[in-house]
């Protein structure tokens, strides 16, 4: 079967089964491998990315149920300000041991962040659970969604001034 | 034996070598050969000789490249060893380029990420082809000025020369310098640590910018041109065999190109008997597997089971020991004599490393030559095992170290190399092996279970006169299992004079392995906590009652370079005072529990507040961590990530964590059955180090150890109940 699909702002047309997981069109039809296979069961994170804004596990949801919603991912979260901003916060905070989880992180976290500019150690908890990190980098992350978030009130504050 | 490999840590031998090369369009290039520990040293087996080296690669426009010989597997290797060469290079940090190594010992000697090695064996020597480099770049400054090399100095990767005001870069230099004759590695100049401008200063992971990025560097994230992707079904019950499968169905389902059945071998560490299934995706290889049919042999280990073994442990315990591991003065007469005695038995389960990026592997195997993409922590033997399993020449064998999502010992095995090769190689093309985290769960060597069963006696005044302690493990004729062995150093010994430690041995086919911090993530339990137990006996403060036991600074017989007390004092003592042991006020069902322990030359004391709610659940308030691990914290913001990350693993390991055998096989098939500590669990981990006079030691493992048994006995200092068993059964800690 044929799907198109608009990843990261590009369209792309893929010839797969239509339960291929999203993830797996990503990793070895489109070749963008920052999504990264952990459990494959939709537990831990690691293929995180966004369908019209909104986070979902890339290796539960398959290609035939994409549509035409807009698939963003690690490599094109750069693109929206609250992506790289942290982006610049993790490099910043230095979070990453192994870096596997990350991407999946980062994910959850902008899409944290879009709907809550300030949020709390609890609200962090709340979107970030389910994302696991093996390596237990949970205080970085924490701190670096902080960061993120005040460089984003921190912008917004200048902005008024200005 | 150990002693004699001990003697290199921290220096290099004679046998050093500095070779020195032009390189190629420009520049110097830099290799540095010494024999070193090998893995086999560093896990406490025989020594073998290998070499070490390290390259350095200054080019003309100055940039200083350095090679990475060692697998990252989120230890921050990476950065680390480079920082040591570039220090004493003296040249700024944004200099710096690193390069990833080939595996290749003739030109790396030890190239392992495992036992918190890199650091003790590498301190020196990297040192070492810094200043040798900046050495012979200052030789050719003064000899391009005609003046005295005392003259010059160097800085942010320039020779100056301050009476006349001249500079050069390095980089204008480094031809020049190639020519001249190599310093004596031993007579080199090291840096007065004062000057140190990169060791001890934070440097962020060199990769994280292209890992927050998502660009392909991982194991998993291979191409190679024209690559099919493969699973391999092997059988559940370890050991077991391929009897026939429905090779002509599943060969023919759609994307599907070879389907065939594996022989293997007998060696669970080598090539097993299973089922390749190569197709065009690797979604359509595992979707073939889901209609693929075997019926196995699946052989006597099909008998055994979690409860079989603890059922065989408990009979054990009734028993002496099958063997001593140590006896000290009269521990019967001791026991007998005691004021008062406490008995104990501790028990904890077999573990599985599930790192997050699954077991994976590309090959190329062609015309009697490999190509491997490798996500490793252990090269050197995978080369051998893929050698000798293909009949192939170890020569011939080119392995490639991608980043590794996660070791934490698991990749110290290589059983996925030699089944992307085998299945490479018999399907004629390129092939990507890539396991299911059920693989990856249901096929790991496990971090073995044991049984404790101690006996302790007290004086009439409290102090620890009698130390009773028969271990259940799992080997046979009188051999461990690997990483089921107690070493006989372990404290208390040394310290109470009536003290025995003996094993009996349960025989498995269950495969066990390291795992981070092996035997120690699961002793540190069982000694601290009955330590603990002993100092709650006496009516003693369980953190004084350590520190009297420890008593005066002196050196014990202990692995590595022997336990020095006086620095897991010192760690203690500090503990102590930024945790406020002993002085705050806390609410009901609410404890701090402390632990020490010495483990791959790091000591570090631990003290965890924990509250106890109603119905059981533990929540960590908060940590305190205070390490020893030398005169150098090398990178101090990778450090205390590392801190941060082997504490909560070991709370992952002590609230979350059982793998379960029934019938030969593991029960859990993924992280809903056996999880890694979550965010929600996660407590603020505050990490001190003590400055001593001792050479920097590494941080993979030793912080993991006391995390668990401090715990523990914060959860008796709650609640006044004794957790012996791991995982943490919450059920028993109900108000």
């Amino acid at each position: 079967m044929n799907y198109t699909l608009r990843i990261n702002g590009r369209t792309h047309t893929v010839d797969v089964d239509a339960d291929t997981p999203l993830l797996w069109v990503l990793r070895d039809e489109v070749d963008l491998k920052g999504t990264k296979f952990g459990c494959g069961i939709g537990i831990c994170g690691a293929c995180v990315v966004h369908l019209d804004g909104q986070p979902v596990r890339s290796c539960l949801t398959a290609v035939s149920a994409v549509g035409g919603k807009a698939v963003t991912t690690i490599e094109g979260i750069g693109a929206t300000p609250i992506g790289a901003r942290l982006q610049q916060a993790w490099v910043e905070v230095d979070v990453v041991q192994c870096g596997y989880c990350q991407a999946g992180q980062i994910m959850s976290a902008a899409a944290l962040l879009a709907k809550n500019k300030s949020p709390s150690d609890d609200d962090i908890i709340g979107a970030m659970d389910g994302n696991l990190c093996r390596c237990g980098t949970y205080a970085r992350i924490t701190q670096a969604i902080k960061q993120a978030a005040k460089t984003d009130l921190g912008a917004a504050t200048s902005k008024k001034g200005a | 034996m150990a002693n004699r490999l001990l003697s290199n840590y921290g220096g290099t031998s004679r046998r050093d070598v500095l070779k020195v090369s032009a390189a190629v369009g420009g520049g110097m290039l830099i290799s540095f050969t010494l024999p070193a520990l090998s893995r086999a040293a560093a896990m406490g087996e025989a020594a073998g000789a290998a070499t070490l080296n390290a390259y350095v690669k200054i080019s003309p426009d100055n940039i200083v490249t350095i090679t990475s010989k060692n697998p990252e597997i989120g230890q921050g290797i990476k950065t680390m060893l480079p920082m040591l060469i570039a220090d004493e290079l003296d040249v700024d940090w944004s200099q710096v380029r690193l390069d990833e190594a080939l595996a290749n010992s003739e030109i790396y000697g030890r190239q392992v990420a495992g036992g918190s090695m890199a650091t003790p064996t590498e301190w020196t020597p990297m040192r070492r082809v810094g200043a040798a480099a900046r050495q012979m770049l200052i030789g050719a400054a003064a000899q391009k000025w005609k003046v005295a090399v005392v003259e010059c100095e160097t800085g942010s990767g320039e020779v100056r020369h301050k009476a006349s005001g001249r500079s050069e870069t390095y980089g204008a230099l480094a031809s020049a310098a190639a020519k001249l004759s190599v310093p004596d590695l031993h007579s080199v100049k090291l840096k007065d640590p004062k000057d140190y401008k990169i060791i001890g200063h934070s440097v962020p992971g060199y990769d994280s910018p292209r890992i927050v990025k998502g660009e392909p560097m991982f194991g998993i994230d291979t191409v190679v041109p024209g690559m099919l992707y493969a699973v391999f079904q092997k059988c559940p019950v370890f050991g077991g065999k391929v009897a026939n499968a429905n090779l002509d169905t599943v060969g023919k389902l759609p994307g599907v190109r070879h389907a065939f059945v594996v022989e293997g071998g007998g060696d669970l560490t080598g090539l097993m008997s299973g089922v390749a299934i190569v197709a065009e995706s690797w979604w359509r290889a595992e979707k073939a597997r889901a209609k693929l049919e075997v019926k196995w042999d699946e052989g006597a280990t099909a008998q055994q089971s979690s409860d079989g073994f603890a059922q065989q442990a408990a009979a054990l315990g009734l028993k002496p020991p099958q063997m001593s591991l140590r006896n000290d003065g009269d521990v019967a007469g001791a026991l007998g004599n005691a004021a008062k005695v406490v008995e104990a038995a501790y028990h904890y389960p077999f573990l599985a490393h599930a790192p997050l990026e699954p077991m994976n592997c590309t090959a190329r195997v062609a015309d009697g030559k490999a190509e491997i993409w490798a996500p490793t922590q252990n090269p050197e033997p995978g080369r051998s095992l893929v050698a000798r399993t293909l009949g192939l020449d170890s020569g011939n064998i080119t392995i490639h170290l991608t980043r590794v999502g996660g070791g934490f010992g698991r990749r110290l095995m290589n059983d996925y190399m030699v089944e992307a090769a085998w299945i490479a190689k018999k399907a004629g093309v390129p092939v990507k092996l890539v396991w299911t985290r059920q693989d990856d769960m249901q096929h790991d060597f496990y971090r073995p279970a044991g049984w404790h069963f101690l006996k302790g006696g007290l004086d009439a005044g409290g102090k620890l006169i009698a130390w009773q302690q028969h271990f259940v493990s799992f080997g046979h004729g009188g051999r461990f299992q690997s990483s089921a062995n107690l070493d006989e150093n372990i404290f208390p010994a040394g310290r109470v004079p009536n003290l025995s430690y003996g094993a009996s041995l349960i025989p498995s086919g269950i495969p066990t392995g390291p795992l981070r911090a092996p035997g120690d993530n699961a002793l540190a339990f069982v000694f601290q906590s009955f330590i603990d137990e002993m100092a709650h006996a006496a009516g003693k403060d369980p953190l004084q009652f350590q520190i009297e036991l420890l008593g005066k600074d002196e050196l014990l017989p202990g692995r590595g370079q022997g336990f020095r007390t006086g620095r897991a004092r010192a760690v203690l003592e500090k503990a102590r005072e930024v945790s406020g042991w002993g002085t705050r006020t806390l609410p009901a069902r609410t404890g701090m529990g402390v632990a020490v322990y010495y483990s791959h030359l790091g000591y570090f004391a631990e003290v965890v507040e924990a509250a106890v709610g109603n119905a059981g659940e533990v929540k960590i308030n908060h940590v305190w961590a205070v390490g020893d691990i030398g005169s150098h914290v090398i990178n101090p913001t990778a450090a205390e990530n590392m801190v941060q990350g082997g504490i909560l693993d070991g709370f992952g390991e002590a609230l979350n964590q059982k793998i379960i055998i029934r019938n030969g096989r593991v029960v859990q098939e993924n992280f809903d059955g056996f999880s890694p500590l979550r965010l929600s669990q996660a407590a603020p981990i505050e990490v001190h180090f003590l400055a001593t006079k001792y050479s920097p030691t590494g941080l993979g493992e030793p912080p993991l150890p006391p995390a668990l048994p401090a715990l523990t006995n914060a959860i008796f200092a709650a609640t006044g109940k004794r957790i012996r068993t791991l995982p943490i059964d919450t059920a028993l800690l109900k108000a």
